[in-house]
C-alpha cells in the first residue's frame, strides 16, 4: 500500500519518497523523551475528537438504538419494540426492490466510470498538445452541484425538443422516454453520472499514469516493443493496483447515490430508479417513521460494511 | 530595477517552464504512442471527440439560457434565431434568492473548509508527533469512523439537530460536515514525513507544542494543507444531501438546495432553468480555470483517501 501510494504522490505533491515507514522504525531514545514529555497532544486531538464523537459516533450509536423503537419524526414519545422493525425490513418488498436498484445503478455506472475514464487518462497521458482543454473539459462536469447537472439533464432528456429527442428524430427514430420510460430511466441516470464524475477518475488515473518510472518505456523502446505493446505490457500492468483502488472507490461511491435520481426522477417513473437511500430517506421524513427508516439505514450500511471490509483486505495483504 | 529585474526573471522562468513542459510532453508522446503519424492523429482526434461530447451538455445549457423563453421551448436549432437575450437573467436575478443561496453556499464552504482543516491538521499533528495517553485508541477509532458513511446518518443526525436547536442555522448545516477522518489521515501520512529533528531542535529552544504547530509543521505542509481544502471546499460547495435535510427555511438554503426547491416553480421556463444552472455552475468553474494545475493535483492527491 505504501509503495504504490507514494509513488503515485510523489510526483504531485513534493512529499518526501518514504512516508510513515522508515521513521517509527528508527526513533532515537532522545526524540521518543522529547516526545513524551510533550503531554500537549491530547489537546490538539480535543475539537476534532469531540467533533467526531458529537456527529459521527453519537449518531451512530443514537441511530442504532432507533432502530429497536418506534419513533416517529412527528411525535416525541417512543417506545422500545425488540427486532420487529428488523423483522418488517426483512419482508419489506420496497426494501428488496430499492437495494436491487441501487445495486443495479451501481453495476451501470461503475463498469463505465472505469473504462471511459481509464480511456480519457490514456489518451491525455501521451502528452499531446491541447492538455489544459483535455483536463478542464473532462473533469469540469464534476465540479457541478448535483441540481445543477440535473438541470442541464432534464433539458437534454426533455420529450420532443430536448437535444437528444431532436436528434435522435434526425436520424429516423421515434422519441425514447429517458426518464420516462420505466426500461431507460436507470441507463439515463447513469449515462448522465458518468458524464459527471467520470473526471474524478480520470485524475486519479492521471496521476497514477504519471508515476510510471520512465525508464521502463526507454526500455521498452530500445528492445522495440511498439506503440500497442508499451501499453499491454508497460501501462495496463502497472495500473492493476490503482485500478483495484479506484473500483472499490467507485462502488462505494456509487452505492450511496441519491442526489441526481433524487432530482431527475423522485425515484420513478413508477418508483423504478429508487434507490435504497431515497427509501431511507421517504420512510423517515415524508412517512415520519424514523424507527423505520434507521433500521433500513443499517441493513444498508451492513452492505456498505461488506464492500468497505473487502477494500481493506488487498491493503493488509500488501503491506 | 529591481522590480522590472525580478519581473523579467518570473516570465522567463514562466516561459522556460513552459517549453520544458513541452519538451517533457514530446517525449512522453514518444514513450507512449511512438513516432506514427497515424497513431498520434487517431488518439488526437479520439481527445477531440470525446472533449466534445463532454463539453455539449455545459455548451447546450449555455446556449439555451440567452434565448428568449419563447424560442427555447421550441423542438429547434442549436442557434437561437430570434437573437441573442439576456431575459433569462434578468429574470432569474431578479428573483434575488438566488444570490443569496449562492451567498449562503459560499459562508458555509468556505467555514466547512477552514474548520475541517484547521482541526484536522490539529488532529494528525497530534497522531503523528506527539505522545498522550489513549493515542492509539483514538487512532484505531479514526481510522474505523472512515469506514461509517454519513448518508445512513441523516435519520439520527437530523433528530439530533432538531434537539441540538440547530434545524435552519448555518451551524446545522456546517458542523456535521466537518467530522473528515480520511483528512486527518491522509495530513497524518504528511506530517509522518517531517524530519523529527527540526522539531526536536526547536523543542530544547523552548518552543512549545503549539507553536510547532504553527510555525514549523503547518508552514512545512502548505501543499497537501492546500490539496485537502480544495478537495474539502469542492465537497462543501456541492454537497446536497445534508443541507437539504436540515434547512427548510429558503433563507438558510445553500445553493443546490435552493435551486433544487425551484425547478418545480419554473415550471416549463427552460432559458431561466438553464440561466440558474449557468451562475451556479459559474464560480467554481472560473476557480477552476484560474487553478486549474493547484486543483488538479489537490484532487489527484487526496482523492484516493491516503490509499
Amino acid at each position: 500500500m505504501t509503495a504504490s501510494s507514494t509513488s503515485l504522490s510523489a510526483p504531485v505533491t513534493r512529499l518526501p519518497r518514504r512516508g510513515a515507514g522508515t521513521r517509527s522504525g528508527a526513533t532515537p531514545a532522545v526524540r521518543s523523551s522529547l516526545r513524551a514529555r510533550d503531554k500537549s497532544g491530547y489537546l490538539f486531538v480535543a475539537p476534532f475528537a469531540v467533533a467526531t464523537g458529537l456527529f459521527l459516533l453519537w449518531p451512530t450509536i443514537y441511530g442504532l438504538w432507533m432502530s429497536f423503537t418506534d419513533q416517529s419524526l412527528t411525535a416525541t414519545g417512543s417506545s422500545f419494540i425488540g427486532i420487529d422493525n428488523y423483522v418488517e425490513a426483512f419482508s419489506d418488498p420496497q426494501v428488496w426492490q430499492t437495494l436491487l436498484h441501487t445495486v443495479w445503478f451501481t453495476v451501470l455506472s461503475t463498469v463505465p466510470l472505469i473504462i471511459v475514464a481509464l480511456l480519457m487518462a490514456l489518451l491525455v497521458h501521451t502528452g499531446l498538445p491541447g492538455q489544459w482543454v483535455w483536463r478542464m473539459s473532462f473533469f469540469a462536469p464534476f465540479l457541478l452541484t448535483s441540481a445543477v447537472v440535473s438541470s442541464l439533464a432534464s433539458w437534454l432528456f426533455q420529450p420532443e425538443i430536448g437535444l437528444l429527442d431532436v436528434w435522435i428524430a434526425k436520424l429516423g427514430l421515434g422519441p425514447v422516454g429517458w426518464l420516462t420510460d420505466e426500461n431507460v430511466a436507470m441507463f439515463s441516470i447513469a449515462l448522465v453520472t458518468v458524464w459527471w464524475t467520470v473526471g474524478f477518475n480520470f485524475l486519479l488515473y492521471l496521476a497514477a499514469l504519471q508515476g510510471i518510472p520512465q525508464q521502463l518505456y526507454e526500455a521498452a523502446t530500445i528492445d522495440g516493443a511498439g506503440g500497442w505493446r508499451r501499453l499491454f505490457s508497460i501501462t495496463l500492468p502497472q495500473l492493476k493496483t490503482i485500478t483495484g483502488v479506484i473500483v472499490v472507490l467507485q462502488l462505494l461511491a456509487s452505492l450511496k447515490v441519491f442526489d441526481q435520481i433524487y432530482l431527475l426522477t423522485a425515484g420513478g417513473p413508477n418508483g423504478s430508479t429508487r434507490p435504497i437511500l431515497e427509501y431511507v430517506y421517504d420512510t423517515g421524513f415524508t412517512n415520519y417513521r424514523l424507527g423505520y427508516a434507521s433500521a433500513i439505514s443499517y441493513v444498508f450500511f451492513a452492505l456498505i460494511l461488506v464492500f468497505t471490509l473487502v477494500r481493506l483486505l488487498p491493503t493488509k495483504k500488501e503491506a | 530595477m529591481a522590480v522590472t529585474e525580478s519581473v523579467s526573471t518570473i516570465v522567463a522562468t514562466r516561459r522556460s517552464t513552459a517549453q520544458q513542459t513541452r519538451a517533457e510532453n514530446r517525449t512522453l508522446t514518444k514513450l507512449t504512442i511512438g513516432p506514427s503519424p497515424w497513431v498520434r492523429a487517431g488518439a488526437l482526434a479520439a481527445l477531440v471527440v470525446l472533449a466534445a461530447l463532454w463539453l455539449l451538455p455545459l455548451l447546450w445549457g449555455a446556449v439555451t439560457s440567452f434565448k428568449h423563453e419563447a424560442e427555447a421551448a421550441l423542438p429547434a436549432s442549436w442557434w437561437p434565431t430570434q437573437g441573442w437575450t439576456l431575459d433569462a437573467y434578468r429574470q432569474v436575478l431578479g428573483n434575488s434568492e438566488l444570490l443569496g443561496w449562492m451567498w449562503n453556499s459560499l459562508v458555509v464552504a468556505v467555514l466547512v473548509t477552514a474548520l475541517t482543516v484547521l482541526i484536522s491538521a490539529m488532529a494528525a499533528f497530534a497522531f503523528s508527533q506527539t505522545l498522550f495517553k489513549g493515542r492509539s485508541l483514538l487512532q484505531f477509532l479514526t481510522v474505523a469512523s472512515i469506514m461509517m458513511p454519513g448518508q445512513i446518518l441523516i435519520v439520527p443526525l437530523f433528530k439530533q439537530m432538531q434537539a441540538m436547536g440547530l434545524v435552519d442555522t448555518f451551524a446545522g448545516i456546517v458542523l456535521p460536515q466537518v467530522v473528515a477522518p480520511v483528512m486527518v489521515f491522509i495530513l497524518k501520512r504528511f506530517f509522518d514525513a517531517i524530519p523529527g529533528e527540526l522539531l526536536d531542535a526547536a523543542r530544547i529552544d523552548g518552543a512549545g507544542t503549539w507553536r510547532l504547530f504553527w510555525t514549523i509543521v503547518l508552514p512545512l505542509s502548505k501543499s497537501i494543507l492546500v490539496a485537502v481544502a480544495i478537495f474539502v471546499f469542492i465537497g462543501a460547495w456541492n454537497n446536497f444531501l445534508w443541507p437539504f435535510i436540515v434547512t427548510t427555511d429558503p433563507q438558510f438554503m445553500t445553493l443546490p438546495v435552493g435551486l433544487s426547491t425551484v425547478k418545480n416553480a419554473y415550471g416549463v421556463q427552460y432559458a431561466q432553468n438553464m440561466a440558474s444552472a449557468m451562475i451556479a455552475a459559474l464560480p467554481l468553474l472560473v476557480v477552476f480555470m484560474l487553478f486549474q494545475r493547484r486543483i488538479v493535483q489537490g484532487v489527484a492527491t487526496t482523492g484516493m483517501g491516503g490509499q
